[in-house]
């Protein structure tokens, strides 16, 4: 289960708004400090570790550079809820460790309430309302995957690498 | 029974007799394709950790395109750390600093009809110009490719983009492919692979079709798709791929075969577009935006800077000059394409006309190289993505068209209608 409070963003929040291609060069902590600023330059402050980002459809939509969904994860996302999203971006967002869940009514989820997220069950509450909203849920055996951290950190415990 | 081609290419992938569209596979990789970008650097320090090694080197293509040439330390140890890696895992086709990925693969004849390919980069929808299966995927999927030499995907539902028609002149597969980005919903095409057909996608020479199959990307399909037929051929056996009309031949999908649906569009009706920012869903014909101010016009990318792409631009250019206060940057997107250019003449017509040449590879179209954008400049540009803050400072807009338009607003110094300079 996640809980944590809602950042709101339209349709389209492509790859460039997530990891600005002027930084991609850099260490993977110095971009993550850029992440949407284009779009809200006070996101990296504001974010705390658990909050959950909030967009339209085709978030993610762009480039396939996986650091779009790893800037979101080291600002601390729990979780990400959109219309709809990109397909490279929703691949490399679970492979990471980031629920990304498919929410038809995620355009009328307002920004700043605590919102709590059953991802297996396929469901996000508004906390302060109860207000339900219905997501595609996302099947245990790849919630097992992004719980442990990704698929990397997964295929490490699954080959007793893990140190 | 009847199949499209992506269900063949991924039924003999998948070692199935047939697939059908929803079905999740795991198929087999032909060519795994990495820059330095998403590649090494990403990778390396992945395949570490587990401890494994490439499956097959002869299958991994890696080209550095996107941090060359180096403009700064930390791009200098990104190539280098890009050359160490590819000797040491013993990969053989390593194109260093020879042009764009997307380009660079089919100019070495290395895209073939019924591949089954993954590219470290999301315009690798490109290869499927070739008739290949080609699809764009992030550096932990690519690491998964790398250990195994596998890949599970849902087959994809196939929509048809049938063009009837011809191209009139001043009129480019960037104008088809922009009026699509307007048309169509990406949501509509999640997952789906965008086939395009008819007698307007078969009249394009190579270089064009894959214009249209690079920006299917920019459609939100998974890949896109054009059935391979003599241009294939012969693009194929120029470039050494042996038995090329056999291959042409035995990748065919059925005619009979059900695909979600069919979009029917005239090519001869269809004028110039233009995107306007920030996205280019935001495409409409040239003629709503004609005067807009121009500081910078750009002629590169994977998308717009192939030997076609700066013929065109220099039909455009030919005696004209490039207006005051305007400048005009050209990347052409292979140093074999700078080679070709250079023989028949088109880099001199370039550059008579004030065109100032960069350096081959990715550059200012993701932000990285030289040519990025002030505060509140604008700029028109042959790429694929005019995302917000994408070529340089988040204040600056970009607009997207084709070679012709590009050239014709260098020389207006504003958005300006190409075949009224032809």
């Amino acid at each position: 289960m996640i809980a944590g409070l809602t950042h709101v963003y339209g349709d389209r929040i492509d790859t460039d708004l997530l990891a600005p291609g002027a930084y991609m060069k850099k260490p993977i902590a110095e971009l993550a400090r850029h992440c949407l600023e284009a779009v809200d330059p006070k996101f990296v402050t504001r974010v705390k570790p658990g909050d959950i980002v909030v967009g339209g459809s085709q978030f993610g939509a762009g480039s396939s550079r996986e650091q779009a969904a790893y800037a979101l994860l080291l600002n601390g996302v729990a979780c990400v809820l959109a219309v709809s999203f990109a397909r490279i971006f929703y691949r490399n967002a679970l492979n990471l460790g980031l629920p990304a869940l498919t929410c038809p009514t995620a355009r009328e989820i307002a920004p700043g309430i605590e919102l709590s997220v059953d991802p297996v069950a396929g469901v996000a509450i508004e906390v302060a309302t109860g207000r339900r909203h219905d997501c595609e849920p996302i099947p245990p055996h790849l919630m097992a995957m992004i719980g442990a951290g990704g698929l990397l950190p997964y295929l490490e415990q699954r080959s007793g690498r893990t140190p | 029974m009847s199949a499209t081609l992506t269900e063949k290419i991924l039924a003999r992938a998948a070692g199935a007799a047939t697939v059908l569209p929803g079905e999740i596979v795991t198929v087999g990789v032909d060519l795994a394709m990495m820059h330095d970008s998403g590649g090494p650097r990403r990778v390396k320090p992945m395949l570490e950790r587990l401890g494994a090694k490439v499956w097959n080197p002869d299958k991994v293509v890696v080209v550095s395109d996107h941090y060359v040439p180096a403009i700064d330390a930390e791009s200098a140890e990104i190539l280098d750390l890009t050359r160490k890696w590819v000797k040491s895992a013993g990969i053989a086709r390593f194109f260093d600093m020879r042009g764009i990925c997307h380009v660079v693969l089919p100019e070495n004849g290395l895209i073939h009809p019924g591949m089954m390919a993954v590219g470290g980069d999301s315009h690798s929808p490109t290869g499927g110009a070739f008739g290949a299966f080609m699809v764009g995927i992030g550096a932990t999927e690519m690491l998964g490719v790398l250990v195994t030499g596998e890949i599970w995907l849902k087959v994809p539902a196939t929509r048809r983009f049938h063009w009837d028609g011809r191209l009139q002149p001043g009129v480019s597969a960037k104008d088809m492919i922009l009026r699509l980005c307007a048309e169509v919903d990406p949501d509509d095409m999640n997952y789906r692979v965008a086939e395009l057909a008819g007698p307007a996608i078969t009249a394009l020479g190579m270089p064009e079709r894959m214009t249209l199959c690079n920006m299917t990307a920019e459609l939100g399909a998974k890949t896109g798709l054009i059935e391979p037929d003599a241009t294939t051929a012969e693009w194929l056996a120029r470039t050494g791929v042996p038995e090329a009309h056999a291959l042409v031949a035995a990748w065919q999908g059925d005619r009979d075969a059900p695909v979600e649906a069919v979009h029917r569009y005239d090519a001869s009706a269809l004028g110039p577009q233009v995107a306007a920012p920030h996205n280019p869903a935001n495409s409409g014909d040239i003629g709503r935006h004609l005067g807009q101010r121009v500081d910078q016009a750009y002629i590169g990318a994977c998308t717009g800077a192939k030997l076609d792409d700066l013929q065109m631009a220099a039909r455009v250019l030919k005696g004209r000059k490039v207006a005051p206060g305007t400048r005009l940057l050209i990347a052409p997107a292979t140093t074999r394409t700078t080679e070709q250019a250079i023989k028949d003449g088109t880099l001199a017509t370039l550059t008579e006309a004030g065109a100032i040449l960069l350096p081959s590879g990715c550059g200012a179209c993701a932000g990285l190289g030289a040519g990025l954008l002030a505060d509140g400049e604008v700029c028109i540009a042959s790429t694929a993505r005019n995302f917000k803050g994408r070529m340089g400072s988040g204040t600056a807009a970009v607009w997207l068209g084709s070679p012709y338009s590009v050239a014709a607003a260098a020389v207006a110094g504003q958005i300006a209608d190409p075949r009224e300079m032809l």
